[in-house]
């Protein structure tokens, strides 16, 4: 194969990768806030389920958590494995593993808002919502935001760990083509298109981060 | 008229009795101010008359309306939400360390509660908000950010987004408290301005002498009751009190 071949061929598995990132950031962050409230219950179970949840989320490799979702319907109630789960099993074990990252990002960020901000809004006469919404989330995504930065970079390069359940993402592909050509110039080239995502996923954090700067 | 009364008012956390039976009224248009050593529960009493914080018993009644009661086993009962809404509305407080919204610049720290909750449009919540950032000296901050702000001229935002809301009384807790001692004659000056437009108000201070001057009334607290209150220069210049006395002699040089 020629090393344009190569190259366009890659950039479908680029696609893929960036349809994992993306679809795992759009649902994840919102679930994570979520998440977090459930960590944060004053009703003790609920916040133990999250609590719980959490722990395991972080405690065991992704990889395995991909394995499990896609072999453990099949293993647990013989649901025969269509060809199109493989990707919705991608998506499902990303979004459970990275919401529980932003859980503990949003929890963090929300219990470092002082007590002052809460006790001010209140006498203004702002509803709980209303002081959540304008008050408290506008300073929490100022604070958390280098720590969802990495976060998002990271998951650039968790995408290749799709190849576990053979999903076509770049990194499944450069492997395909390494050992087909025994050759390493498939995965230098992926190596640079992942480097060339994580480049423009991290100059965009950075002007988000520029443009919350107008306030301390 | 009166526009605060609060009637035997207890309030512990645990086994810690902070106020132990409060009763004191404020008319329209009268200024009075709560001295004490520190622990005294003079900010507790603040919080719980503005709903920040919840009391066990006792009666709080602004513009004669009940926001808590008290029922027949002394636990106190408090006014459903909505009219705890409405009640909230009598009142304003501006803190010890401001709490404006460091993501709100000055004007939108002033108006965006007038837009929000009382639902002004943002035209009319920009007058208002600019008249009485005017008031404070401050019209050409509108754009800052509170940051960017002096401590003085900060807690200046922070009394106008209270005074913005048009609240009947407004409470004080050491409003100078967190300043360098250079700017605390700002904030001073404010509120003596206020007490000359007949603004009702509630302030909690350790600054003598600027009690004896703006206040009709001074109520001394010590151990979570009032030890003694009066006329200024009764409880300032004069205190019959042991306790009063030995708290002023601190302040004398
Ligand atoms: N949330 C709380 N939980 C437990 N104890 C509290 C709480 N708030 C206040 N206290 C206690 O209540 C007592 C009175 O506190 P308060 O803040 O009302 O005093 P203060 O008169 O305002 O003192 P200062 O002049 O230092 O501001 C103190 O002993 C304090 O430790
Ligand atoms: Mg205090």
């Amino acid at each position: 194969m020629s090393l344009t071949g190569l190259i366009t061929e890659l950039s479908k598995g680029m696609l893929t990768s960036v349809e994992i990132f993306t679809l795992t950031l759009v649902f994840s962050l919102p679930l994570g806030l979520f998440v977090a409230f459930g960590r944060m219950s004053k009703n003790l179970i609920i916040r133990n389920i999250f609590r719980i949840y959490i722990s395991i989320m972080r405690g065991t490799p992704l990889i395995l958590q991909l394995m499990v979702v896609y072999f453990g319907p099949f293993y647990i109630f013989k649901i025969p494995l269509s060809y199109a789960y493989r990707f919705q099993a991608v998506i499902i074990g990303f979004v459970l593993n990275y919401a529980a990252y932003f859980a503990e990002i949003y929890r963090g960020g929300i219990e470092s808002i002082s007590v002052g901000q809460y006790e001010a809004a209140k006498v203004l006469g702002y509803s709980k919502s209303q002081t959540f919404v304008r008050i408290v989330f506008p300073q929490v995504i100022k604070r958390i935001l280098p720590s969802v930065t990495n976060e998002v970079i990271t998951l650039i390069k968790d995408t290749s760990l799709a190849f576990v359940i053979s999903v076509m993402e770049m990194f499944t592909m450069a492997k395909a083509f390494a050992s087909a050509q025994t050759s390493m110039v498939p995965y230098i080239v992926a190596g640079i298109f992942y480097y060339v995502f994580n480049f423009i996923v991290a100059s965009t954090m950075e002007w988000f981060e520029k443009k919350l700067s107008y306030f301390q | 008229m009166k526009l605060l009364e609060i009637k035997n008012l207890k309030k512990s956390f645990g086994d810690l009795n902070v106020i132990k039976d409060i009763s004191l009224s404020v008319d329209q248009g009268e200024v009075l101010s709560i001295i004490g050593p520190s622990g005294s529960g003079k900010s507790t009493l603040l919080r719980c008359a503005t709903l920040l914080e919840t009391i066990d018993s006792g009666e709080l009644v602004y513009v004669g309306e009940h926001a808590v009661k008290t029922d027949e086993n002394g636990c106190a009962v408090y006014a459903p939400p909505q009219d705890l809404k409405r009640i909230q509305r009598y009142f304003g407080l501006v803190f010890q360390n401001f709490n404006l919204f460091p993501h709100f610049s000055v004007i939108r720290n002033v108006t965006d509660a007038l837009i929000t909750v009382q639902k002004k449009s943002k035209e009319e919540a920009y007058e208002i908000g600019r008249n009485f950032l005017r008031k404070m000296g401050l019209l050409d901050k509108e754009n800052a950010y509170p940051y960017q702000l002096s401590g003085g001229q900060q807690q200046r935002v922070s009394i106008a987004r209270a005074l913005a809301l048009n609240p009947k009384v407004l409470f004080f807790d050491e409003p100078t408290s967190a300043l360098d001692p250079e700017l605390t004659g700002e904030i001073l000056r404010v509120i003596k301005d206020l007490a000359a437009e007949h603004m009702t108000m509630v302030i909690v201070t350790h600054e003598m002498s600027f009690a004896r001057d703006v206040s009709n009334h001074v109520i001394f607290m010590d151990g979570g009751v009032i030890v003694e209150q009066g006329c200024p220069d009764q409880v300032i210049n004069n205190p019959q009190n042991g306790r009063t006395k030995a708290f002023l002699s601190r302040f004398e040089n």
